[in-house]
């Protein structure tokens, strides 16, 4: 990369090769626009709750990162795990988990997918091969290289996928990690998902290394910078990177350049950047309007796509509903599951 | 003047060694730096260089002498000119070894070891073992080892990871014969890396396997510590029971000898404040064993404190095929009715020795072996204390929030009515641990002070 990331004037940047990716059957830019969609409108609907008090804590979001978790997914079969940080409701929900566990877990009620004792940043599923939802930084780094240890112990040719942020990049133990994985050659892909803030610190200020690809270098892990915003070039990502690791070639990373159009956390005004970078991101890159953009193209009618969206708003209200009717735990599991 | 060689100790606790194999002979010359014997620890074998040039004099410790004590003179080194006649006037072994130390012309027997053995011996048969049952006597070193390795053939999702525990055989050879048995797929050498190693053994474990982490000392764990907390401990509670983790984080932990403050720290208090964690730090070797083999079948996350002082003791360990110990019982190893003395790991050795000296004075201590920290035995100790009235908790580590802190609040809330005098802590000193010889042995607790503590609570 020539040029540091603050040159980029706002834009989310496609440092990839340039070429386009593979095109999508009309199928998967449907299965992808309302993958993403349920994402948004979920997320939208968090917000909401949270400002009137239904959920509490820290709420971190996903809205503007959509792409990422839907295209990886989409490249991934049965049985590959996926692991991240916090910022966790779209994966959890590109995995296929239930809205109304996930929402019912934010409000902290019994029909939550931790019973109400993790909260938005602790959600689990062993059925969706979903292992959180980790709150320190940097944490699930290793975590998911366990997890890729047990596919390679076990000869499965499952992958893991592990998530984190540009912030986490900069963890000591994210680099414990890769040497681990590329020493013994596990099948992990380290998502780093760059948003291009952690917190409220830019990536210019806090990485000595801006382009998240080479993280690996010296561990002789190859790296791609993939435009995140563009759901089928994370697929296509994806998919090389699921190849090298199934292959037994060990890990593989992926840079996804992407942009969070709130704030780190709800608590969150904000002042690190302009009004303006964020408007420019949704208007020129948005990864839904993409998606919509050509299936409008392609004749795919506005009813159509309308239905869609209905149907996820039914979802997400439906889960609104159920996590603020759901009983909230009964006392007694105060003192359950911290010992089996 | 002919120069003496003496025993080299290898190790910081080292006491005694085998002399394996003399590779020169009497009479050859000797150039410094020629490897001229091989000795033999329960650890490794070593080679002895020569640090002095000549000829070798007089061997006076003949090869295959076992447990000579370190510091006793092995051979006599000749200087240009001097014969086999000047031997005679080799100075007198250093200060140190004198009182266990042969005289250097004596005919070579294996002389005595420094330090006698842990108290091992026990006046309370183990509720655990059958009676009849046939005992071997085993190292805590070797019980850990069998404990493995018959874990890792009843269950092959049991495996091992750390810093040289394969290749290198286990830098304290815990993990001996671990590598050839089960490959190196199952016992794993990791790279100097406790915070990435602990959580790639936290995940595994998430997906059911259960790995048996060893750090080369829980001192490093402290790099590890986030993931053995945030992430081992916490994750069952956080999944509302969806997703647990068993796993065994174990290693030695506590004081060795003069190893200085940063390798020296007793962390039982620390663990067993974690809810989501079992704590267990043994005393005997029939408990290493059957701990851990509890500890690594446990669906829960074990912390398993050793302690690297008793690596060479030896213990009667019960022959059975499957010998497994119940995570959460103390066990009384000795009873008594003037006061009762609370301790674990290696601060079973001051209570026990204590307990003797308390003896030949009049008084009987009931010696409480703790065994697990968390769960604790609350039990055992009440009714221990509702017999005797009096307690003194014996341990390693620090007064404030320790161990003994929790065990003294235990005893007023259960047994306040019974208690005859306040409830008293023999500690280490509230000091980082020191290097000098005599400072370290004033900051850890000694038998005197835990005979002095019992004393003061029976008003003796």
């Amino acid at each position: 990369m020539a040029a540091p990331k603050k040159a980029a004037a706002g834009a989310v940047q496609d440092k990839t090769d340039g070429a386009s990716p593979p095109e999508f059957t009309k199928e998967q830019e449907l299965k992808a626009l309302r993958e993403m969609l349920l994402i948004r409108r979920f997320e939208e609907k968090a917000g909401q709750l949270y400002g009137m008090g239904a959920i509490g804590g820290f709420c971190h979001l996903y809205i503007g990162q959509e792409a990422v978790v839907v295209g990886m997914q989409m490249a991934l079969k049965e049985g590959d795990q996926v692991i991240t940080g916090y910022r966790d409701h779209g994966h959890m929900l590109a995995t296929g988990m239930d809205a109304n566990g996930v929402m019912a877990e934010l409000t902290g009620r019994r029909g939550g997918y931790s019973k109400g004792k993790g909260g938005s940043m602790h959600m689990f599923s062993k059925e969706k091969h979903f292992y959180g939802g980790h709150g320190i930084v940097g944490a699930q780094v290793s975590l998911g290289t366990g997890l890729a240890f047990a596919n390679h112990y076990r000869g499965n040719g499952n992958v893991s996928v592990t998530y984190f942020g540009d912030g986490a990049a900069n963890q000591g133990q994210v680099y414990e990690s890769f040497n681990m994985a590329e020493l013994w050659k596990l099948p992990v892909i380290y998502v780093i998902e760059n948003n291009r803030y952690a917190m409220g610190t830019s990536v210019s200020r806090a990485s000595a290394q801006q382009d998240f690809s080479k993280r690996g270098a010296s561990f002789n892990i190859p790296g791609k910078q993939v435009d995140g915003m563009d759901v089928r070039a994370v697929k296509a990502a994806g998919e090389e990177a699921a190849e090298w690791c199934r292959a037994g070639k060990g890990p593989y990373i992926l840079e996804m350049q992407t942009y969070r159009y709130r704030g780190h956390s709800m608590s969150d005004p904000a002042k690190y950047r302009t009004r303006e970078e964020v408007e420019k991101v949704r208007h020129d890159q948005d990864p839904i309007e993409q998606v919509r953009n050509r299936l409008l193209a392609a004749k795919v009618s506005e009813a159509d796509l309308k239905a869609i969206d209905a149907e996820v708003r039914d979802i997400v209200n439906a889960s609104a509903d159920f996590a603020q009717h759901d009983p909230e735990p009964d006392a007694a599991e105060l003192w359950t599951d911290v010992y089996r | 003047m002919p120069i003496q060689v003496l025993m080299p100790a290898l190790s910081p606790t080292m006491e005694k060694g085998n002399l394996a194999k003399w590779l020169k002979k009497e009479g050859e010359t000797i150039k410094s730096g020629d490897v001229i014997a091989e000795i033999e620890t329960d650890k490794a074998t070593m080679e002895v260089e020569a640090t002095d040039e000549g000829t070798l004099g007089k061997i006076l410790i003949p090869e295959g002498t076992a447990d000579v004590a370190v510091n006793t003179p092995i051979a006599t080194i000749l200087a240009d000119g001097e014969s086999a006649a000047d031997l005679s006037k080799a100075p007198a072994p250093a200060a140190k070894s004198a009182e266990s130390a042969p005289p250097a012309a004596a005919k070579a027997e294996a002389p005595a070891p420094k330090a006698a053995p842990a108290p091992q011996a026990v006046a309370e048969p183990d509720p655990e073992v059958p009676a009849g049952t046939e005992m071997v006597t085993q190292t805590i070193r070797e019980a850990l080892r069998d404990a493995m390795a018959e874990e890792m053939r009843r269950d092959p999702d049991v495996f091992v990871m750390g810093e040289e525990v394969a290749e290198y055989q286990g830098a304290y050879k815990v993990t001996q014969g671990l590598l050839q048995e089960f490959g190196p797929k199952r016992v794993i050498d990791t790279p100097i890396t406790e915070h990435g190693f602990a959580g790639v053994g936290v995940g595994a474990a998430m997906t059911g396997l259960k790995p048996i982490v060893e750090f080369m000392t829980f001192n490093f764990a402290m790099q590890a510590i986030d993931q053995i907390i945030n992430s081992a401990a916490k994750t069952l509670y956080m999944s509302g029971g969806q997703m647990g983790c068993s796993i065994v984080f174990r290693g030695p932990n506590g004081a060795a000898a003069r190893v200085a403050a940063q390798h020296s720290q007793d962390y039982s208090a620390w663990y067993s404040n974690i809810p989501g964690l079992k704590v267990v730090a043994p005393f005997s070797a029939a408990d290493y064993k059957g701990l851990l083999k509890a500890a690594i079948r446990d669906p829960n996350p074990v912390i398993f404190l050793e302690n690297e002082v008793l690596y060479g003791h030896s213990g009667e360990v019960p022959k059975l095929d499957d010998f497994v110990i119940p995570i959460g019982k103390a066990r009384i190893v000795r009873s008594g009715s003037h006061v009762t003395l609370i301790s674990w790991s290696n601060g079973m050795t001051y209570a026990l020795k204590a307990a003797d000296e308390l003896a030949k004075e009049g008084i009987e201590a009931e010696v409480i072996d703790l065994r697990t920290l968390r769960p604790m035995d609350t039990e055992t100790i009440i009714n221990s204390v509702k017999k005797t009235g009096r307690a003194v908790t014996v341990e390693e580590g620090w007064a404030q929030s320790g161990v003994g802190a929790e065990i003294a609040a235990r005893i007023m809330e259960n047994a306040f009515d019974y208690l005859d005098a306040p409830v008293t802590r023999v500690s280490g000193k509230d000091v980082p641990m020191p290097y000098a010889a005599n400072l370290e042995k004033l900051a850890l607790p000694s038998a005197a002070e835990v005979v002095e503590a019992a004393k003061a609570v029976c008003y003796r």
